[in-house]
């Protein structure tokens, strides 16, 4: 297993609180589109992706981030940044 | 090139508004305009369409023909109808005239602009102070002007719009952390890469939950991470701490507080933004603060209003206590009649109500103004967590017989929606 499936598999435990219609998880699932979260969901899931891999995630970069592959990956950037 | 055909505006007609390429921008609105539409056609009044036909006091006013008590206004103080603030206003109004008509920068500054900002410099203790047109640009400068794109600006979750709005403004690297969690802050100021400046926001008291921020605690974990930190005092100034300067004061941190913000629209009674602060420099931000210097500056009778409600309320100390004699009244008897609160005591002038869901919110709201006692309405997004509620905020001006009155009413609107047993 990569690190890159690693993480992966962490984020999908991360979504699956918030995953209420148990969409099937691929690097092409969208949070706004396929998982319908709104704002605040964002904000709570967001958190937790930050205390879990000690990283932050700015408003800003949330901005670009639209599926999970663009999230695992964001996330394997901050994490060989720090 | 032909010339347009004009044709009359008829608004059975989609095409007359509906461009023929791409389509209509409005489109993003139709779940809204529906929900909203659905709402009305169960016959409820517009919670967001209320007109004061007649204001008689800061705490009554005529609503669709019958006097209603005000329960929802952030007029805290009751400055509005106070005889000096009123007497202030109309001889700024004959001496100087309706409006200025320019810029802070250009020809908007009048000696009653300047009076303000002393009136607010004795009020603060503070060296300098700044006069913004509205509280909410107050904001949008601050945040969008003083962090560039190097530098973090770390907000609590449930920040107001304006502070949200002033970063989305900016360019800086924007960092959330869980409302009032000192832990939470402190993480991820520990997460900031070394270069770059930091700024802490925090308020002084949420305007929706009407909670306030354990400012003690998170100033001390900012400083430590050698942020600058800003306070946003709309809803505390007034009647927090010792001279009512707003939580800060009372929290004992006002040596390490960069900025305050705040506004003339709650306590203070009329409209305006400002920040005050001890920081060397903060004069140049007349010159590099967009939302100060492109847009038209309080009219002189407003500024005037303001300078007098401000130096009274260095002396309200009676207004105070009887603002926190009724906010403590209200929390404990609508605890008492079985409402759930949104804090476990009364923390400030705001007490908020929450209700299940938005027809219940609509129902009680209604029955609320039925009865004779308006409230604000407040739902998602502009509330935390997804909840309905009604927020009631009190006045130094309402007696205690009106806080009677008006829990009566709750107590009768509660069981007429069968709320309440």
């Amino acid at each position: 297993m990569t690190d890159r499936d690693q993480t992966f598999d962490k984020v999908a435990q991360l979504v699956a609180p918030f995953n209420k219609k148990g969409v099937a998880l691929t690097d092409s699932t969208t949070f706004a589109g396929d998982l319908e979260w709104d704002s605040l969901t964002v904000m709570d899931f967001v958190a937790a992706i930050e205390d879990e891999f000690d990283i932050l995630i700015t408003m800003n970069m949330q901005a670009e981030i639209e599926t999970v592959g663009q999230l695992v990956d964001a996330v394997e950037r901050l994490r060989n940044e720090g | 090139m032909t010339e347009a055909v004009r044709t009359p505006f008829d608004p059975a007609d989609e095409t007359a508004v509906a461009p023929s390429h791409g389509r209509d921008l409005f489109s993003k609105f139709d779940a809204l305009i529906a929900e909203r539409e659905a709402l009305l056609e169960t016959g409820v009044r517009d919670p967001f369409g209320l007109v004061m036909e007649e204001v008689l006091s800061p705490t009554r006013a005529i609503v669709k023909g019958k006097e209603t008590i005000l329960l929802g206004t952030y007029n805290y103080m009751g400055m509005t109808f106070d005889p000096d603030v009123i007497e202030a206003g109309k001889r700024a109004l004959d001496a100087f005239g309706s409006g200025t008509t320019g810029s802070r920068v250009l020809n908007g500054t009048y000696q009653g602009h300047k009076e303000c900002e002393e009136a607010l410099k004795e009020f603060y203790g503070t060296a300098h102070a700044m006069v913004f047109s509205t509280g909410y640009q107050a904001n949008l400068g601050l945040m969008s002007t003083i962090a560039g794109k190097e530098d973090y600006i770390v907000l609590d979750a449930d920040s107001h719009a304006s502070i949200y709005d002033g970063c989305a403004l900016g360019s800086a690297q924007i960092v959330r952390f869980r409302h009032n969690s000192v832990e939470d802050l402190e993480k991820r100021l520990r997460r900031l890469p070394p270069e770059g400046g930091r700024l802490v926001v925090l308020e002084g008291v949420y305007s929706m939950l009407g909670d306030i921020a354990p400012l003690r605690e998170m100033v001390q974990v900012s400083k430590a991470a050698g942020a600058m930190v800003v306070v946003d005092e709309a809803h505390g100034m007034g009647f927090f701490g010792q001279h009512g300067r707003g939580v800060f004061e009372e929290a004992g941190v006002e040596d390490q507080i960069d900025f305050v913000v705040g506004t003339f629209s709650k306590s203070v009674g009329t409209v305006g933004g400002f920040v005050v602060s001890n920081h060397p420099k903060f004069e140049v931000l007349r010159l590099v603060c967009r939302p100060y210097v492109f847009t038209a500056s309080l009219p002189p009778s407003v500024v005037a209003t303001a300078a007098t409600s401000i130096r009274k309320l260095m002396y309200a100390g009676n207004k105070r206590a009887h603002l926190w004699e009724n906010s403590r009244r209200l929390h404990k008897g609508l605890r008492d009649l079985g409402f759930d609160l949104a804090t476990p005591e009364a923390q400030s002038a705001i007490i908020a109500v929450l209700l299940p869901d938005q027809d219940t919110t609509v129902r009680m709201w209604q029955a609320l103004l039925e009865a004779g006692v308006y409230v604000n309405m407040a739902r998602p997004p502009a509330t935390p967590a997804g909840m309905y509620l009604l927020r009631c905020s009190l006045c130094a001006d309402h007696s205690s017989e009106q806080v009677g009155e008006i829990l009566g009413m709750f107590e009768s609107a509660g069981k007429a929606i069968g709320y309440l047993a």
